[in-house]
C-alpha cells in the first residue's frame, strides 16, 4: 500500500502550507493595522504627557506614567478651540440640512415628475459631475468677496449646499419606488409634495441617512474653502483652527496641547463612525471618495 | 472507481446562540459501484449537495470516512482526489474563452503529470468533441446558450480524466425541452467515458430516467438505495413512496381485518397474513382499474385527457387528499354520468405503511 | 402622465439656482479669467485678451516645482496604494475571525480630519533641537542616521508626503477592493480548487481578471485624487508650501488666488485649466487602456 503513505504526506503538506499561509496573512494584516493605529495612539499618548515631560524626552517614550489632562484644559482656554468647534457644528448642520432639502426636491423632480426639458436638464446635470471643484472655486471666491460675504457663515455655506452627485444618487433611489404607489396615492388625492414627504422620503431614508453622514464627514473636514473665505479667527472651522494653532497657537513647541486639540477634533467623527460603521462603509463604497 | 462512504456525518453549527447543530448528512453508508451513473435524490434542503461536497472535498466531514477504491481520501484536499465537479450555475470563468476554460484544469498539472501544449490541446479538443462543442471553442461563456454552457462545464470537468464525476443539479438551470435533451446527453457521455458519475437532483423524474442507481435521502438520512424501478415498485417507507412518481401516489387510511384489506368501508383486497390494525395505504395512479363491480366505490369528479393518458379525478371519504387521481388507458374511458365510479385495484400498486413510523408493511393479496 | 412643466421646474429651482451661480457661471468665468491679461482684482479691469496668463504660469518656477511635486506624488502613490490595497484586501478576504475588526481599523483614516492627523505625522517625522522624533529613533535602531523629514532634504519630504497620502487613501481602496473580492462567485474558487489550481494562479488568472473593472476604477479615481492633492501637504509642511518646495498644483492655484503671493485670479484660472486638462488627458488614457484590458 505504497499509495497510502503518499496520501498521508500530501495531507500533511497541505495542512502545514495552509497554516503557514494563514500565519503570514495575519502578520501582514496586523502590521498594517499597527501602521494605521499608531498615529492615533501617539496623538492620544502625547496629549496626556505634560509639557515639561514631553520636552525633556530626547528619545520619545512609548508610554507615560503620569498622564495629565492639563493639555485639554489648555486646548480649550489658550486657543478658541471651543469656538472653532461650535463654528464647525453650525456650518455642518446648516449646510447638511439645506443641501438635503435642495437635493430632495431636485431628485424628486427628476425621478417622479414629467416636464418639458427634463432629459436635457438631467444630461446637463450628469455632465456637471465631471467638473472638479478647483475649476469653479476661483470665481466663487471672487463672487463671495464681491458680495461682501467673507468671514460670514453665509459665505461659508452657500457654495456647498448643492451636490450633483447626491442628486444623482437620490434620484436613482427614488426611481426604484414602483410607479403603482404613486398612482395609488394620486387616486387617493394625495398631492405631489405630500407623496414626497409621506411616501418617498420614508422609503428612501436609508440612502438619505447615508448622504447625511457622508456630507457631515465632508463638512467636518473641509479646509480649502473655509481657508479662502475666512481670515477672522471667529469664523474658523476646526481644520483652519488646527492650522492656526499649529502656526501660532500655543507657541510653536507646545506639542502636547496641540495633540490634545487634534484629539478633540478627531473624536466626533470617529465616534460617529463607530456607531454608524456599516452605514458609512456602505455609503462610501457606493459613492464616496475622500474629499 | 468505486466510491464508499462509511458512517459519513456532517454537522453545521446552528445559527444563533443556543441553536442546535444542523446535521446535514447523517451517518451515510453507501457503496457506489464502479462506472455507474448514480442519482442522489431528495427534496431541497435535504443535504444532498452537502453530501456531494463531502465527496468532492470542498467540505470535510464531521465524522466517517470516504474511500475511492481502496484509498481513504477523507482528509485529502480536493485537488488531490481526482474528481471533476460541474456546478449548478456552471461557474465558467467569464473572462476566458471556451477553449481556455477547458484547458484551465490541465494547465494546473505539475511535475510528472505536466503535459505539453500539444497534448493539452488534443485533450481539450477530445473533451469538446465528446460533448459536441468543438465549434464553439473561441467564444466566451456569455455568448453561449444555457445548454452549451452546461456542455462546456462538463467538458471542463472531464478533460483531466477524473476518477469520479460529480454534478450538482446539472439540469436545473435549463428550460424544460433542453432538460430532456441534456439528460439523454448526460447518459450518453457517462456510458462512453465509463466514469463513476454522481449527480444531485431534486427532480425525481430526472433521477429515475437516467440513473443506474438512485439514492433517496431526506433530512440528511438515506431512505433507500436501489435501481430506480426497484425503488419505485418497492418503496421502503411512506416518504419514498410519496416522493417518487408523477402524478404522486394517492394516500388513504384503511385497515386490515380478518385477512381482508379495507379502504374506509370498502373491502378492496384479500390480505392473508397481514396483522390486523390501521394502516396508511398508498395506491399509485396506475393501480386503479375501472370495473363495474369493483370494490372501491368513489364519487366521480371529472376526466382529464392528456394525450396518451387519461386521468380520472374522483374523491373518496378515506382519501387523505380532497381529490384522487387515477391514470387509465384512453381505451376504456369510464362513464361518470351516474356520479359514481367503481375501481378494482392492482395489488402490486398498493402499499401498506405503518401508521407510526411510516415503514412499508409486507403485504400479499393472495 | 400629464405634464406639468411649471411644477417640475419649480422643484428644480433651488438646485438650478445654486448650481448656476456656484458651478455653471464659474465654469464659464474661469475660462474668461484665464484669457484676460493683466486683470486687477481691485479695479476689475484688464488690458487685453490672450495666452499670457498660461505662458506666465508655465514659466513660473513655483508652478514648475508644483507640477514636478504633483507628478512625483501621483506616480509614486497611485500604483503603491493600489497594489498595497490589493494585497491587504486579498489578505482580508482569506480570513474570517478578525476580519470585521481589521476592516474597522483600516477604515479609520477615512473619517479623520486630514489637517489634524497630518500634525501627528509631522511630529512623528520631525527632527527638532529637542528630539529627533520617533521615526528617526527607529531609523537609529537599525543603524541609520537621523533625517529631518519635514524641513530636510527634498527626497525625505517627498517620502513623508507620499507616506501620508497613501495612509489617507488606503481606506477607500481597501473598502472597494474588499467588496469587489466578496462579490466574486465562490463557485469559481471551488471549481479552481477541484482542478488543483495553485493559489497564485487562482489570483492571477481568476481573481484579478474578475475584479479588474474595480481596479481600474480605483486607478482612475486615484489619479484624479492624487492630482488634486493639497491639504495633506499643508498638514505636513504648513501653509507656505512654496518655501518648503512642497507645493502642489492645487496649492499653487490657491496661493495665486489668496495667500502670501495672492490676488491673481487670472493666473489661478490658467493654472486650474492646465490642471483640468492634465487630469482629463490622463483619465482618457486610462479609459482607453482599461477598454483594452478590462474583460467586461
Amino acid at each position: 500500500m505504497e499509495k497510502h503513505t503518499d496520501y498521508a504526506k500530501i495531507e500533511k503538506q497541505a495542512r502545514i502550507r495552509s497554516r503557514v499561509r494563514s500565519t503570514v496573512v495575519h502578520i501582514l494584516l496586523s502590521l498594517w493595522a499597527v501602521i494605521v493605529l499608531f498615529p492615533f495612539y501617539w496623538m492620544v499618548l502625547t496629549s496626556v504627557k505634560s509639557y515639561s515631560a514631553y520636552n525633556s524626552e530626547y528619545i520619545p517614550k512609548f508610554f507615560t506614567l503620569s498622564p495629565t489632562l492639563q493639555n485639554y484644559v489648555d486646548a480649550f482656554t489658550a486657543v478658541p478651540l471651543g469656538r472653532y468647534f461650535t463654528n464647525t457644528l453650525v456650518f455642518t448642520l446648516i449646510t447638511t440640512l439645506l443641501m438635503l432639502a435642495i437635493i430632495t426636491l431636485a431628485a424628486f423632480a427628476f425621478a417622479r415628475l414629467e416636464f418639458k426639458g427634463k432629459r436635457l436638464a438631467f444630461t446637463l446635470l450628469l455632465s456637471l459631475m465631471m467638473i472638479p471643484n478647483e475649476l469653479v472655486i476661483i470665481t466663487n471666491f471672487v463672487t463671495i468677496t464681491d458680495l461682501g460675504l467673507r468671514n460670514t457663515f453665509t459665505g461659508l455655506i452657500l457654495p456647498s449646499v448643492t451636490s450633483v452627485f447626491y442628486i444623482y444618487l437620490l434620484k436613482e433611489n427614488f426611481a426604484q419606488i414602483p410607479d403603482e404607489l404613486y398612482y395609488a396615492a394620486k387616486v387617493d388625492g394625495t398631492s405631489d409634495f405630500k407623496y414626497l414627504t409621506k411616501v418617498m422620503i420614508p422609503i428612501c431614508s436609508p440612502t438619505m441617512i447615508t448622504i447625511v453622514i457622508l456630507k457631515v464627514i465632508e463638512c467636518w473636514n473641509s479646509y480649502v474653502w473655509p481657508r479662502l473665505i475666512t481670515d477672522d479667527e471667529n469664523y474658523f472651522l476646526v481644520s483652519n483652527g488646527i492650522q492656526a494653532i499649529r502656526e501660532s497657537g500655543f507657541g510653536r513647541e507646545n506639542i502636547p496641547a496641540m495633540m490634545a486639540a487634534v484629539v478633540v477634533i478627531s473624536v466626533p467623527l470617529i465616534a460617529l463612525f463607530l456607531v454608524f460603521r456599516n452605514k458609512i462603509m456602505d455609503g462610501v463604497s457606493r459613492g464616496g471618495t475622500k474629499g | 472507481m468505486k466510491v464508499v462512504l462509511k458512517d459519513l456525518t456532517k454537522k453545521f453549527p446552528g445559527q444563533g446562540k443556543n441553536a442546535p447543530d444542523v446535521i446535514a448528512v447523517n451517518n451515510f453508508n453507501v457503496e457506489i459501484p464502479d462506472g455507474k451513473l448514480i442519482g442522489l435524490l431528495g427534496p431541497s434542503g435535504c443535504g444532498k449537495s452537502t453530501a456531494l461536497n463531502l465527496i468532492s472535498g470542498l467540505l470535510s466531514p464531521t465524522a466517517g470516512r470516504i474511500f475511492f477504491g481502496e484509498d481513504d481520501v477523507t482528509d485529502l484536499p480536493p485537488e488531490n482526489r481526482g474528481v471533476g465537479l460541474v456546478f449548478q450555475n456552471y461557474a465558467l470563468y467569464p473572462h476566458l474563452t471556451v477553449k481556455q476554460n477547458i484547458l484551465f484544469p490541465l494547465q494546473n498539472l505539475k511535475g510528472e503529470d505536466k503535459l505539453s501544449k500539444e497534448e493539452m490541446l488534443a485533450r481539450a479538443y477530445d473533451a469538446a468533441k465528446l460533448v459536441q462543442i468543438e465549434g464553439l471553442m473561441d467564444r466566451k461563456p456569455k455568448a453561449l446558450s444555457g445548454g452549451q454552457q452546461q456542455r462546456v462545464a462538463i467538458a471542463r470537468a472531464l478533460v483531466k480524466m477524473p476518477r469520479v464525476l460529480l454534478l450538482d443539479e446539472p439540469l436545473s438551470n435549463l428550460d424544460a425541452r433542453l432538460r430532456l435533451q441534456t439528460r439523454e446527453e448526460l447518459k450518453r457521455i457517462q456510458q462512453k467515458t465509463k466514469i463513476t458519475t454522481i449527480f444531485v437532483t431534486h427532480d425525481q423524474e430526472e433521477a429515475m430516467s437516467i440513473s443506474d442507481m438512485i439514492i433517496v435521502m431526506e433530512s440528511g438520512v438515506i431512505q433507500q438505495i436501489g435501481q430506480p424501478q426497484e425503488v419505485y415498485d418497492q418503496p421502503v417507507n411512506m416518504f419514498v413512496a410519496k416522493f417518487l412518481g408523477t402524478p404522486p401516489i394517492n394516500m388513504f387510511t384503511g385497515k386490515a381485518q380478518g385477512g381482508r384489506l379495507f379502504i374506509g368501508e370498502d373491502d378492496v383486497l384479500p390480505a392473508p397474513g397481514t396483522p390486523d390494525g390501521g394502516y396508511n395505504i398508498g395506491i399509485r395512479p396506475e393501480g386503479f382499474m375501472p370495473a363495474e363491480n369493483g370494490p372501491l366505490c368513489c364519487a366521480f369528479r371529472r376526466i382529464e385527457v392528456m394525450g396518451r393518458d387519461t386521468s380520472v379525478i374522483f374523491s373518496h371519504p378515506a382519501a387523505e387528499a380532497d381529490a384522487v387521481r387515477a391514470i387509465i388507458s384512453s381505451a376504456n374511458k369510464p362513464d361518470g354520468a351516474s356520479g359514481k365510479i367503481r375501481f378494482a385495484l392492482r395489488p402490486d400498486k398498493v402499499f401498506l405503511f405503518d401508521k407510526t413510523d411510516g415503514k412499508r408493511i409486507a403485504f400479499r393479496a393472495e | 402622465m400629464e405634464k406639468n412643466n411649471a411644477k417640475g421646474w419649480l422643484y428644480l429651482l433651488p438646485a438650478i439656482l445654486f448650481l448656476g451661480v456656484f458651478m455653471i457661471y464659474p465654469l464659464i468665468d474661469v475660462f474668461v479669467y484665464s484669457f484676460e491679461e493683466g486683470y486687477n482684482s481691485a479695479s476689475q479691469t484688464f488690458f487685453g485678451v490672450g495666452l499670457y496668463n498660461y505662458s506666465y504660469v508655465l514659466h513660473d518656477p513655483y508652478f514648475l516645482q508644483a507640477l514636478k511635486n504633483t507628478f512625483l506624488l501621483v506616480i509614486i502613490t497611485v500604483p503603491l496604494s493600489t497594489g498595497l490595497a490589493l494585497l491587504i484586501s486579498t489578505g482580508l478576504s482569506s480570513i474570517k475571525k478578525l476580519r470585521n475588526l481589521f476592516q474597522t481599523v483600516y477604515f479609520l483614516p477615512y473619517v479623520t480630519n486630514t489637517l489634524a492627523v497630518g500634525l501627528v505625522f509631522m511630529i512623528l517625522f520631525k527632527k527638532t533641537a529637542y528630539t529627533d522624533g520617533l521615526v528617526n529613533l527607529m531609523i537609529n535602531w537599525f543603524g541609520g542616521k537621523s533625517v529631518d523629514f519635514i524641513d530636510g532634504p527634498y527626497w525625505a519630504k517627498m517620502f513623508v508626503l507620499c507616506f501620508y497620502t497613501i495612509w489617507i487613501v488606503m481606506p477607500f481602496k481597501v473598502l472597494i477592493l474588499t467588496s469587489a473580492l466578496a462579490s466574486v462567485d465562490q463557485n469559481y474558487y471551488n471549481a479552481a480548487r477541484i482542478d488543483g489550481t495553485s493559489k497564485f494562479r487562482i489570483f492571477t488568472r481568476i481573481t484579478l481578471p474578475l475584479i479588474s473593472p474595480m481596479i481600474f476604477y480605483l486607478v482612475i479615481t486615484g489619479f484624479i485624487g492624487a492630482f488634486k492633492a493639497y491639504s495633506d501637504a499643508v498638514a505636513l509642511f504648513g501653509t507656505d508650501l512654496n518655501a518648503a518646495e512642497m507645493n502642489t498644483i492645487v496649492g499653487y492655484i490657491y496661493d495665486m488666488l489668496y495667500g502670501n503671493s495672492g490676488g491673481y485670479p487670472s493666473f489661478a484660472s490658467a493654472a486650474a485649466i492646465i490642471l483640468f486638462a492634465i487630469v482629463l488627458t490622463i483619465t482618457c488614457i486610462n479609459l482607453i487602456i482599461s477598454k483594452k484590458h478590462v474583460h467586461y
